[in-house]
């Protein structure tokens, strides 16, 4: 097989230009329009989502005020919430959102490798969001036997949505991960094959190297979670028992004997550790690019910033016990699982040292996207340190399933992505859309979601102290709540209202500008990287026009000194650069890969 | 600018409230009632260190936000990197990171080795509740088996295991341990995955069914404390409920000897039907010959119920758990359960009401019915059973075929806190919780309804 | 250059065009290698979680093992007919004779059916000699790994039968050779895969 170069494939970019609206903008194999709907898709089951957390908070901050919220549909909301939240929002958002949108353009590269494939990705995607949203109306209703969805507890009479509910559960969770599979073996292609000339894998911006290695975390760590979704699925529908051991169903032995329920938590870790990573990692990267451009000064560290990423990444699949610290598993792997966890702060840690430094002596433009970024260090710092307790194996004991566990998740893996999402989706915004979107009305979104989270998760943190549990309906009496803990939880209740409520903000503000918006220049933020050097903004099906760009320097040269302007796009030449520099091109190197 | 006074303002209010909380704060760690200081000084050690970088670093943004803003005239200095700096703050990081975790693995080594003189005990959890067991004198405790429940046996004790007769089996969600004696708690579970957790105890772990687990502590400070069940279990996890005493070894000795053994629970004498005829006499004037019940007299049916409910509530009268302030009816019953004076008494009665015909009551409540299947089917069914028939596992009555206005001011009292709140109805306190799903008296009829067609 | 040398180099340092005058992915095959081999990866996690619970499952107290029928020997001398007679269709898929790259391709994606097949009729054979997957965890993870690997292979057949219709239509051998490559080389990855279960399915 002879060597396809790619600029000879030039040509064949050109095959699938639209014809009409639909194959415009619904079966249309443009990663930007791809995007957006992978996009649009996570953000409306992401909205759902939103709703239920504020319905099970209205419970918690006044009980049997919402009377609907009985204690089967509590359970059945906290679990639904969770598992739409980091999979079906984060993960989807910024791996088929931001992945699908920034790997070519930030690659200089026309479309994904394999646009067919792309478009089959979001339309498997939406079916796995049909499938999980029909377990609503199906009798039983949704599972409620939380998203981690331990056996066996899931498939028996005690729990919500035992029967058809944790099945569609099931069913969807595979079908996303073919869809994700498909998109993910895209990113990972397009980054590593269709780079343009001169794009080294060293002068990708933190974006790419955030997605890429997000990406392939998820390539392998789905498997776990399909693997485990499988054998349940065999435990409830054939009666096998790899899970379920020897139990009582209401009163009645059931047919099962010698299952593992730890196994089932083992695999579901092993997938949800990295998980945390898939959804961190992109942020990490988005975050950087913004905090780089508005500082007007590269990002502190590029080196290491890339290694940290590689680091945790790796990391990230041998932590996964430490969720597990009380399920009963053999104590001994306590020991290990703590010292890797708490390992993985140092490169985490140096992160957040960079982003700090890269504002040091900067030049700092204190506008939306900057302001949700500078938001997320903050929020980052805080989620990341309590993490330090709960990874510390001892400490986990009396804080694990309370709700300092659910503070910390939520402040580094709720509300930090989430800040980054919109200082990414601020910051590009004007790129997708030709449009400026209305800069007062995104601060004041930044506020009451920046300030209305943070009374929202800051107070929670003292309820985990306290020794207040997680997943509870109601608390009922006890002897070591105080009173006042419930006005506590009422306060956090107006909060998420408030947080939850604002978000209208955002919306407005999107959908408003598409039309009323300012005309946006190309490149309105002075950005180095590629994407913003597109010859179109919105850029076209193709992206580049004519010719495929050809890049010169790293992503991140702001106030060079001795530069005319603050910034150098990666694609302008040096005058004094040698007009080519050929490499000699060696068929030998990488025999081994070539050869598989 | 604002952002920097903002992220300011908040290190201080966030240092602020955990300096008020851990002085003097109602929502702060509970007053430690096990020898587990060290976790708490691990703890201390953390918030030290985790304190000092949330302070430092972000003072550091805020101070760089401030005067790095955009100016006229400003620019940014070109750095693409410091690896000498970068190094030194991963290095302090490290010696941090160490200090948390060195502590850390100390402690949990003292956590996973159990001290040699550790008494035994096991804790049993199932769908929704706890029970306890003691070795007994010969220190060890049977063998046993989920495999072997019954209603009988709810342990599962292995009959033919010497070691399981003398065990004392605690079959209620209060138990008791002797103070300044190390133990280690045995956990296991008949369905699913529960947590065994006393948070003045610090310490906790989940029971997994097919296997045991294990923890141990040292309590320290005599008390009742709330035993709570913090792995979700199922709809009725935030009812799981159960307490623990800590009392010196001797009233703990005294309390142990009161309880039966499981030689005991098995050899004890059924009710006898024959006998409890004459003594249901009493009972036949309000509820009826056959126990079909006399709504006039606000006399529920009885026949077709299920003997060990029976014999709890009749023991709840005699205790006054039940028939206490605001249920006028149910203190006319206790004067009618003293008349039973001994335990066999009850079981006698018991076991002849559940010798009677069991004929479907006379439907007198209309309601939804859809509506009354829906809240059922989501929230009763988990213990009632799909059928209504109730079952001793989850400690659940008969509903179906039974009177429905009296499901009705049951629910009613329950949701008014006129049942179930007694401190010794354990089971009660289930259900003022989970009665909540009903809104009002319609919604409780709407219920009641659907039950009617259960029959 | 390296991965190491790659991830430590300072890429502000030097300005310029790097590489030559075409752009290079890092891998110099075509992209379509690049995902089959990524997603080979991605199934030999599969087939490694799976055999890693097999493992963790046969330790507990209730394991009985399960005797893997004879006809499962005949049926991996299928799966070794199928993936030689691809490898052959890859060796001549440069030569100008189409008439021997047909058949081998055909017959390659033939005996694949048939392997398919035997698996099947094994599987019945367990069924009617009573060994059902909810009686022992040995027999239900026999069904679980045989049936996702035979489900793997049904995929590659999905692709073969799209080539083959390709070349009986009387494509250039040319057009379809990439796809013949990568047939080739999913194949040998299910060959090695079934080896691997079958031994250890075998031998506990």
């Amino acid at each position: 097989m002879a060597y396809v170069p790619l600029a000879d494939r030039d040509h064949e970019m050109e095959m699938h230009h639209p014809h009409s609206w639909v194959t415009k903008y619904v079966w249309s194999q443009d990663h930007k329009v791809i995007a957006v709907q992978y996009g649009s898709i996570a953000v409306f089951t992401g909205v759902v989502g939103l709703v239920l957390s504020l319905l099970f908070r209205m419970q918690l901050g006044f009980p049997d005020t919402a009377n609907f919220v009985d204690p089967n549909f509590y359970y059945q909301a906290v679990t639904m919430h969770g598992m739409i939240m980091v999979i079906y929002l984060l993960t989807a958002l910024f791996l088929g959102g931001f992945g699908n949108y920034l790997v070519p353009l930030m690659c200089g590269a026309r479309d994904m490798v394999f646009p067919f494939m792309n478009m089959l990705s979001v339309w498997v995607f939406l079916l796995s969001v049909i499938i999980l949203m029909a377990s609503f109306f199906v009798g039983g209703g949704p599972t409620g036997a939380g998203w981690t969805l331990y056996p066996p507890q899931t498939t028996l009479a005690g729990t919500p949505g035992h029967d058809l509910g944790i099945i569609l559960m099931l069913a969807s969770l595979a079908v996303f991960i073919v869809a994700f599979t498909m998109g993910g073996l895209n990113y990972v292609v397009t980054v590593l094959q269709y780079r343009c000339r001169g794009m080294t894998m060293m002068r990708l911006p933190l974006s790419i190297w955030g997605i890429f290695v997000a990406t392939v975390l998820g390539l392998f760590a789905f498997p776990a979670l399909l693997v485990a979704a499988v054998m349940m699925l065999f435990d409830t529908i054939l009666g096998t028992s790899f899970f379920m051991p020897a139990i009582i169903e209401a009163g009645t032995p059931l047919d099962y004997d010698g299952g593992s329920p730890i196994l089932f938590q083992h695999l579901f870790w092993f997938f949800g550790h990295p998980e945390v990573y898939i959804v961190a990692l992109p942020a990490f990267g988005l975050v950087s690019d913004v905090l780089s451009c508005h500082a007007r000064k590269n990002i502190f560290g590029y080196r290491m910033m890339v290694w940290a990423i590689i680091a945790i990444g790796g990391l990230s699949f041998i932590v996964w016990a430490h969720h597990m610290y009380v399920s009963g598993m053999n104590p001994y792997f306590g020991f290990f699982f703590a010292t890797t966890t708490l390992i993985i702060a140092v490169p985490t840690a140096l992160k957040v040292y960079n982003w700090v430094l890269t504002l040091w002596e900067g030049d700092i433009r204190l506008n939306a996207p900057m302001y949700f970024a500078i938001g997320f260090i903050f929020t980052f710092i805080h989620g990341g340190l309590t993490g330090l307790f709960l990874g510390n194996v001892v400490i986990d004991l009396p804080l694990s399933d309370t709700y300092f566990v659910v503070a910390h998740f939520h402040m580094v893996m709720g509300v930090s992505p989430i800040l980054v999402v919109f200082a990414a989706i601020y910051h590009w915004y004007p790129k997708m859309s030709g449009r400026m979107y209305h800069e007062g009305m995104a601060k004041l979104h930044f506020w009451l979601t920046f300030l209305g989270a943070y009374a929202i998760y800051l107070p929670m943190h003292y309820l985990g102290f306290l020794g207040v549990p997680r997943r509870y309906y109601a608390l009922g009496t006890t002897d070591f709540i105080p009173q006042s803990a419930q006005d506590l939880n009422a306060t956090i209740t107006v909060a998420a209202l408030i947080v939850g409520i604002s978000q209208i903000l955002f919306f407005i503000n999107i959908i408003w500008s598409l039309r009323n918006g300012e005309k946006a220049d190309p490149n309105p933020w002075g950005a180095a990287s590629l994407e913003w050097q597109t010859p179109d903004t919105p850029p076209a099906h193709g992206n580049w026009g004519d010719k495929l760009p050809t890049v010169y320097r790293w992503a991140y040269d702001y106030s060079v000194p001795g530069a005319h302007e603050d910034f150098i796009p990666q694609n302008t030449p040096e005058s004094e650069e040698p007009t080519v520099q050929e490499e000699h091109f060696d068929p030998d190197q990488d025999k081994s890969l070539a050869d598989i | 600018m604002a952002l920097a006074v903002v992220i300011f303002v908040l290190v201080v209010v966030t240092v602020l409230f955990q300096f008020i909380q851990a002085v003097n704060g109602d929502w702060y760690f509970t007053d430690i009632a096990a020898d587990w200081g060290l976790i708490d000084t691990t703890i201390n050690i953390t918030l030290w260190v985790t304190g000092a970088v949330f302070i430092l670093v972000n003072l550091f943004m805020a101070y760089c936000v401030y005067k790095f803003r955009q100016k006229e005239g400003h620019k940014a200095v070109y750095e693409p990197e410091n690896a000498k700096l970068e190094v030194g703050l991963s290095a302090i990081t490290t010696v941090g990171v160490i200090a948390m975790l060195a502590p850390g693995l100390f402690v949990w080594a003292a956590f996973v080795n159990v001290p040699e003189d550790a008494t035994e005990y096991e804790v049993l959890g199932q769908q929704w509740q706890w029970q306890f067991r003691y070795p007994g004198a010969d220190g060890m405790l049977g063998a046993a088996d989920t495999a072997l429940v019954t209603e009988s046996n709810p342990f599962g004790i292995n009959s033919e295991d010497p070691n399981g007769q003398d065990d004392v089996v605690v079959n209620g969600p209060d138990m008791r341990l002797p103070v300044g004696q190390p133990v280690k708690a045995l956990l296991r579970s008949n369905d699913v995955l529960h947590n065994y957790t006393v948070t003045q105890f610090r310490v906790k772990m989940d029971l997994v069914p097919g296997l045991i687990s294990y923890l141990w502590f040292e309590p320290t400070q005599e008390g009742t404390y709330d035993i709570l069940c913090e792995e979700l279990c199922g709809i009725g996890h935030f009812v799981m409920r159960g307490s623990i005493t800590i009392q010196s070894q001797a009233d703990f000795d005294a309390w142990l000897a009161q309880q039966p053994t499981f030689a005991e629970t098995q050899n004890q004498v059924a009710g006898n039907a024959a006998a409890g005829q004459a003594q249901y006499a009493a009972c036949a004037a309000c509820h009826g010959q056959q126990g079909e019940g006399n709504q006039a007299l606000n006399a529920p049916k009885l026949a077709g119920q299920q003997a060990w409910y029976v014999e709890r509530q009749l023991n709840y009268f005699k205790e006054g758990v039940r028939g206490g302030d605001g249920d006028t009816f149910g203190q006319q019953m206790t004067a009618f359960a003293n008349m039973l004076t001994t335990d066999q008494d009850i079981k006698n009665v018991a076991a002849y009401i559940e010798s009677l015909p069991d004929v479907p009551a006379d439907s007198t409540v209309s309601g939804d019915i859809a509506n009354g299947y829906d809240i059922y089917d989501r929230n009763c069914a988990a213990c009632h059973l799909d059928d209504g028939s109730g079952t001793w596992y989850t400690d659940a009555p008969k509903l179906a075929g039974m009177s429905d206005w009296y499901f009705v001011t049951q629910i009613s009292n329950f949701r008014a806190g006129i049942r179930g709140l007694h401190s010794s109805d354990d089971y009660g306190e289930q259900m003022v919780a989970m009665a909540t799903a009903m809104a009002d008296l319609e919604e409780i009829q709407d219920v009641a309804a659907y039950i009617n067609t259960l029959r | 250059m390296s991965f190491f040398k790659t991830i430590t180099s300072k890429p502000w340092e030097r300005k310029g065009v790097i590489g030559g005058l075409r752009p290079e992915g890092a891998f110099n095959v075509p992209a379509e290698k690049v995902a089959l081999v990524f997603f080979l990866v991605v199934a030999t996690v599969v087939f490694s979680l799976f055999t890693i619970s097999y493992f963790i499952r046969m330790e507990l107290p209730d394991w009985q093992p399960l005797t893997e029928p004879s006809q499962l020997w005949l049926n991996t001398g299928l799966l070794v007919i199928s993936s030689v007679l691809f490898q052959w269709a890859r060796n001549i898929s440069g030569d100008d004779s189409q008439r021997n790259l047909l058949s081998a391709f055909f017959g390659a994606g033939v005996f694949a059916i048939l392997f398919i097949v035997g698996q099947w009729l094994t599987w019945q054979n367990l069924q009617s000699g009573g060994y059902y997957m909810s009686s022992n965890p040995a027999n239900a993870f026999y069904y679980l790994m045989t049936g996702v690997h035979a489900l793997h292979l049904l995929g590659g057949l999905w692709v073969w039968s799209k080539s083959a219709i390709r070349l009986i239509s009387g494509a250039d051998a040319k057009d379809v050779r990439l796809s013949i490559e990568l047939c080739t080389l999913y194949w040998h990855f299910l060959l090695i895969v079934w080896l691997v279960l079958f031994a250890i399915l075998s031998n506990t």
